[in-house]
């Protein structure tokens, strides 16, 4: 039944630091890696060496520019995947039951043997973590790399989502947010960890770690450069001219 | 959202058939023999084609058995049961109808009623996403259920409440447009809140995250249908509502008449429907600075 658990034992989720990642687009890659070549339906791409290539991804990096009151812009990479919410309405309009959210960690799943690729789930999705692929006919999302995560096959540091394991700069967490005392809710207590689009009500596992405020006033160093005291005709010419 | 062809015939050509066997159901009109095959095969063609054509976007339609086991959550899995079981429990009306003339409310009755649910289950799927603010709203029920209404009786040949519901049909079109228009604001949702980032200041998007287009873009950011969407409006309007209450207010009833009126009729509701996908926009689209 797609009805949602009413609690789930653990809430694995990643917890990603706005503040540190680099936007490399490593994760992107090393997650379509994966899941590739693992769990359920490869990750079609379509016509991908021609004109108009376009495939399915689990995790794309968007880059937002954010303009304060005052002072320069900032640019912030923005990895996003499924948040694995705790309301997710992606898994309660599934008419087959192929969507559904684990009640021993909190993971949303496709049963893809089961699901009729009808798009309803991507359309209940704010954050837009779900893609119907275009060769397979059924729709993929994050599994969190649950065939890694728990896979006794797999050394003890590569049990973790291929996107964690992955990201150079150490930007991507992954742990159980539902225990407050693991390493990542103890970062988002921290440093403030959000929620996306709070305001639908999604409830998301996952949380973003907001960039910190910057500590000391950007250097300006063109200042001396641009400020040419004018000699000779030049600064004759420079005097003259202020007084019209 | 993206206005799937096979999706808005669907929903449009259903709605009218389930709308036509609530009449029928209820008694309104009771044909009798040859009359009545021609007539039920009428209301039975167009809901059974419009649930066919449902099955065309799906990616892997041969599972669609499945859909019906979600009925305790999903509203795409209580359409299934919904419409299997008025077009099974209308059978008998149309039998009675056509080989002994005679009319059965035993079935007719729950069969109306039912017709209308079932209506009321497709509406739902598109009312219940909180992403898309311009259909969640009570006016996508509304509409869904007085579009059969107001097809079903133009078929019925029901002249006086025809014109009614097409007028009904026509405020309620105002309505939803100018309610609608407002929803994405009030929701509340912007890049801001989408990014989180609102805390630092003004958010815009820098650059996307590649360089073509993706599944969600081409599912949920249509933006051609918004540049003609004054002319669509008044175009659904006009055909949907005024001309067949125009036509069925002023000529005779009869087959031209209604045929005349349907056709009108069917006209707005495309236009109609295919707005409603056209200008519904999804949330989504502010993680690519557009809607």
């Amino acid at each position: 039944m797609t009805e949602l658990p009413v609690s789930t034992k653990k809430k694995l989720g990643l917890v990603i630091d706005l503040d540190i990642c680099v936007g490399c687009h490593a994760c992107v890659t090393s997650c379509k890696g994966w899941n590739t070549e693992n769990y359920g339906a490869p990750l079609s791409d379509m016509d991908a060496y021609g004109a108009d290539p376009s495939g399915t991804f689990l995790n794309r990096v968007h880059s937002f520019e954010v303009q304060p009151e005052t002072g320069p812009a900032q640019t912030i990479h923005f990895p996003k995947s499924c948040l694995h919410c705790e309301d997710a309405p992606c898994v309660t309009v599934c008419p087959t039951g192929a969507s559904y959210k684990r009640e021993e960690d909190g993971i949303v799943l496709v049963n893809e043997s089961a699901c009729i690729g009808c798009g309803l789930c991507a359309w209940a999705c704010p954050y837009g973590a779900r893609e119907l692929d275009q060769a397979a006919g059924v729709m993929k999302k994050c599994t969190l790399c649950i065939d890694r995560i728990y896979n006794e096959n797999l050394p003890e540091v590569d049990r973790v989502p291929a996107c964690v394991r992955t990201c150079p700069a150490g930007a991507r967490h992954f742990g159980d947010l539902g225990d407050p005392d693991s390493a990542v809710s103890q970062l988002v207590a921290d440093r403030g960890g959000m929620d996306l689009m709070p305001e639908l009500g999604t409830k998301p596992v996952n949380k973003y770690l907001p960039p910190r405020p910057k500590d000391r006033t950007p250097a300006k160093p063109l200042d001396p450069i641009a400020d040419v005291q004018a000699t000779g005709l030049a600064g004759w010419l420079d005097r003259l001219l202020e007084k019209f | 959202m993206h206005p799937a062809p096979s999706v808005i015939v669907f929903t449009v050509l259903s709605g009218l058939g389930l709308g036509f066997l609530t009449y029928l159901g209820l008694g309104v009109i009771q044909p009798e023999g040859l009359n009545a095959f021609l007539i039920y095969g009428i209301a039975y063609g167009f809901a059974v084609g419009g649930l066919m054509a449902s099955t065309f976007h799906l990616g892997n339609p041969q599972r669609a058995l499945k859909a019906f086991t979600q009925w305790r959550t999903s509203w795409l899995s209580r359409e299934a049961w919904f419409s299997v079981v008025t077009l099974l429990l209308m059978a008998p009306v149309a039998l009675f109808a056509i080989f002994t003339g005679f009319h059965t409310a035993t079935f007719g009755l729950p069969g109306a009623g039912l017709a209308l649910a079932t209506v009321f289950c497709t509406s739902m799927i598109y009312a219940q996403l909180k992403t898309v603010p311009r259909w969640n709203h009570w006016t996508t029920p509304a509409l869904f259920l007085v579009f059969a209404l107001a097809g079903g009786a133009i078929l019925s040949g029901a002249a006086s409440a025809a014109v009614v519901l097409c007028l009904v049909l026509g405020v309620l079109l105002v309505v939803s447009f100018v309610t609608g228009d407002g929803r994405f604001a009030a929701r509340g949702s912007t890049m801001e809140t989408a990014t989180g980032l609102g805390r630092i200041g003004k958010v815009r998007l820098f650059e996307p995250p590649h360089t073509g287009t993706n599944y969600l873009m081409r599912e949920m950011i249509h933006l051609v249908g918004r540049k003609h969407r004054a002319r669509l409006r008044v175009i659904s309007i006009l055909f949907a509502s005024l001309l067949p209450a125009l036509v069925l207010a002023v000529l005779p009833v009869g087959v031209p008449t209604i045929v005349l009126a349907l056709t009108l009729h069917l006209i707005g509701a495309f236009a109609a429907r295919w707005l409603f996908f056209a200008e519904a926009e999804h949330v989504v689209g502010l993680y690519y600075g557009a809607r």
